[in-house]
């Protein structure tokens, strides 16, 4: 037995007549204290793969589980990493953290508690940012917050939904290798969804890629041999990570090639945006359910921290 | 100095901006006002007197609307109520802003009662497709009903309670009047929390109790505002009806009175005051909306 297991996983949404399959015969096994990540297509079924495990989708058929239980409601052993930071805009980050904490570890003191928090903020880097509101904060310092109150809750295994998709490609470097480091120190098993292929390659163990089907379905896994801690800048001229690139990238676009033959499904270009906490309530979402979409927007400003 | 006086041009740029504001905030306004006064009294009616033939004084009513006062009239008799809004001389002639007092500590109350009732309504429509599809034709029937029309019931409602039927009625009336608009934004706003954040609670377990306090009350609190705002602000004109059909001692009850005996200056004087009280009741409110929706 798998720590991980989806065993013949399918799901689709919409009701019958007009429904859209999105994940077909899904079989996924991770051992304990694995780094796998699953690269596929925006749109393609990434985020509703990981809500298999994490519990807020549930299969049509098949199962998903953990430690051989299986996964019927969402809980704080899978420790997910919203694919928008999900931060609670009225709470500062240390309060964002501690509703996590407080939760979990319930039977602590206060003092233990207030001192756990203070240890993630500290290894995200952002002690000194601790009393601040998100909307006080970058992109880059809001999922590094995110990912603390996930890391805080010390959960079996991270789920990673796209953690750093909506950040610029400086700070997604950065966020990269700090989340390679501590994941070295903690060796908690971890399952992160990109859609980048080359973030993918440099952190993980195996990479797996989800194949834009109609519905999607996941491909041979890729493993990994590049010895680790791996430079960022040396790595782009090891021959194994460029043979490893180019199969991935192929067999991407390969099954992509087959999909326009079998269906005419349009596939778009990352679309999530993160919530602007800046005008949060200005009615803006009282027609909208779910997140944001890059469509939406007119016009678009990216920051890029020099 | 220096600086300035060598760079004239940037320094009259500045000066005819400061009065450009100066001109929209302040004068504005009042060549509004001074507009309507103006128009006031053109069509205000007057009194004039004319000697008759046989030697008596007779007065002539003139003007466009012969009974309705001059502002200037109307602040020479209405002054005693202004420049001593405390005092109480009579039950029936007290200073402006005492009846006005009165008045609100009766507001004060009934506005609080819809609130308390107005927020878990709108809660519990927020959260239940049941609870919507049952209750929802109900309140969009008696949304529209005018005060006038609750108060008879409010105090038959409480006809067993003697003498105090009439407050307790009153207190109804200005409770089922302006809790609608609380219920209603806050059902709003319930649905309009991100799903994203209900996420967030789900992922951790949080209770149904905890969910409730840190996760949907504060994301709900915008819409609360707006919603306890638009409340109070009707809470206010229900208080004059109510005032003028119980014959309550208050500011709408004294405009009724004074209207029975043909003191027409003491009407504008009441419309005046309710308007500024209602004015400074909004804004009050909008500033405490604000401070929520800066989060
Ligand atoms: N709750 C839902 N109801 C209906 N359709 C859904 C729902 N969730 C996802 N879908 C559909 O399933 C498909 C896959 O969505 P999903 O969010 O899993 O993609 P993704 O790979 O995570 O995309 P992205 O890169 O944009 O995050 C999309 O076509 C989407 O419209
Ligand atoms: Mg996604």
């Amino acid at each position: 037995m798998s720590f991980i297991e989806i065993k013949d996983a399918s799901k689709g949404f919409g009701s019958p007549g007009n429904r859209t399959e999105v994940l077909r015969d899904i079989n996924l096994t991770v051992e304990r204290g694995e780094f796998v990540v699953i690269v596929g297509y925006s749109g393609s079924g990434k985020s509703t793969l990981i809500n298999l495990l994490s519990g807020l989708v549930k299969p049509d058929a098949g199962t998903a589980s953990i430690e051989g239980q299986v996964i019927t409601e969402p809980g704080p052993d899978r420790g997910l990493v919203f694919q928008n930071y999900s931060l609670l805009p009225w709470l500062t980050v240390t309060e964002n953290i501690a509703l996590a904490v407080d939760e979990v570890f319930k039977d602590w003191s206060k003092e233990k508690r207030a001192d756990h928090v203070a240890k993630y903020i500290a290894m995200v880097k952002l002690t000194p940012a601790a009393n601040k509101l998100p909307k006080e904060l970058s992109g880059g310092m809001r999922q590094r917050v995110s990912v603390a109150r996930t890391l805080a809750i010390e959960p079996k295994v991270l789920l990673m939904d796209e953690p750093l998709s909506a950040l610029d490609a400086l700070t997604r470097a950065q966020l990269q290798d700090e989340i390679a480091d501590i994941w070295l120190k903690n060796k908690t098993t971890v399952i992160w969804i990109t859609n980048d292929p080359d973030e993918a390659i440099l952190v993980a163990d195996r990479v797996i890629p989800l194949l834009p089907t109609s519905p999607a379905t996941l491909g041979e896994s890729i493993s990994v041999n590049i010895p680790r801690p791996r430079d960022r800048k040396l790595i782009n001229h090891e021959p194994e990570f460029k043979r490893l690139r180019a199969h991935l990238i192929t067999t991407l676009l390969d099954s992509k090639g087959k999909n326009k033959v079998k269906s005419s499904r349009k596939l778009s270009l990352p679309d999530i945006l993160p919530e602007d906490l800046n005008n949060l309530h200005n009615m803006e979402f009282i027609n909208r359910r779910g997140p944001k979409r890059r469509t939406d927007n007119q016009r678009e400003e990216v920051e890029v921290l020099a | 100095m220096l600086p300035l006086l060598n760079c004239p041009s940037i320094n009259t740029a500045a000066a005819v901006k400061i009065s450009t504001d100066f001109l929209t905030k302040y004068i504005l306004p009042l060549l509004g006002i001074f507009a309507v006064l103006l128009i006031w009294t053109a069509v205000a009616g007057g009194v004039r007197e004319e000697k008759t033939a046989s030697g008596f004084t007779k007065k002539i009513k003139t003007g466009l609307i012969q009974d309705l006062p001059g502002p200037y009239e109307t602040w020479v008799k209405t002054k005693k109520y202004i420049v001593q809004p405390f005092a109480k001389r009579e039950e029936l002639d007290q200073g402006i802003l005492r009846f006005t007092w009165y008045s609100l500590i009766v507001v004060a109350k009934g506005y609080s009662i819809a609130l308390i009732i107005g927020t878990p309504i709108g809660f519990m429509l927020g959260l239940s497709k049941v609870f919507t599809r049952m209750f929802d034709p109900i309140i969009q029937i008696l949304r529209p009903v005018s005060p006038l029309a609750w108060m008879p019931l409010g105090v038959v409602l409480f006809m067993g309670a003697g003498k105090h039927a009439n407050d307790l009625g009153a207190l109804f009336t200005i409770a089922v009047c302006s809790m609608w608009p609380t219920v209603l934004n806050t059902a709003v706003g319930v649905r309009a929390v991100p799903q994203d954040y209900l996420n967030v609670a789900k992922v951790l377990k949080l209770s149904k109790w905890k969910t409730l306090w840190k996760v949907l009350v504060p994301a709900t609190l915008p819409y609360m505002f707006t919603g306890y705002r638009l409340s109070l602000g009707i809470a206010w004109l229900v208080i004059v009806a109510v005032e003028m059909l119980t014959g309550r001692i208050g500011i709408g009850n004294f405009l009724w009175n004074e209207y029975n005996n043909g003191l027409y200056t003491s009407i504008i004087l009441s419309i005046l005051t309710i308007g500024f009280v209602g004015w400074a009741l909004d804004r009050l409110m909008s500033l405490l909306e604000s401070r929520f929706k800066s989060i």
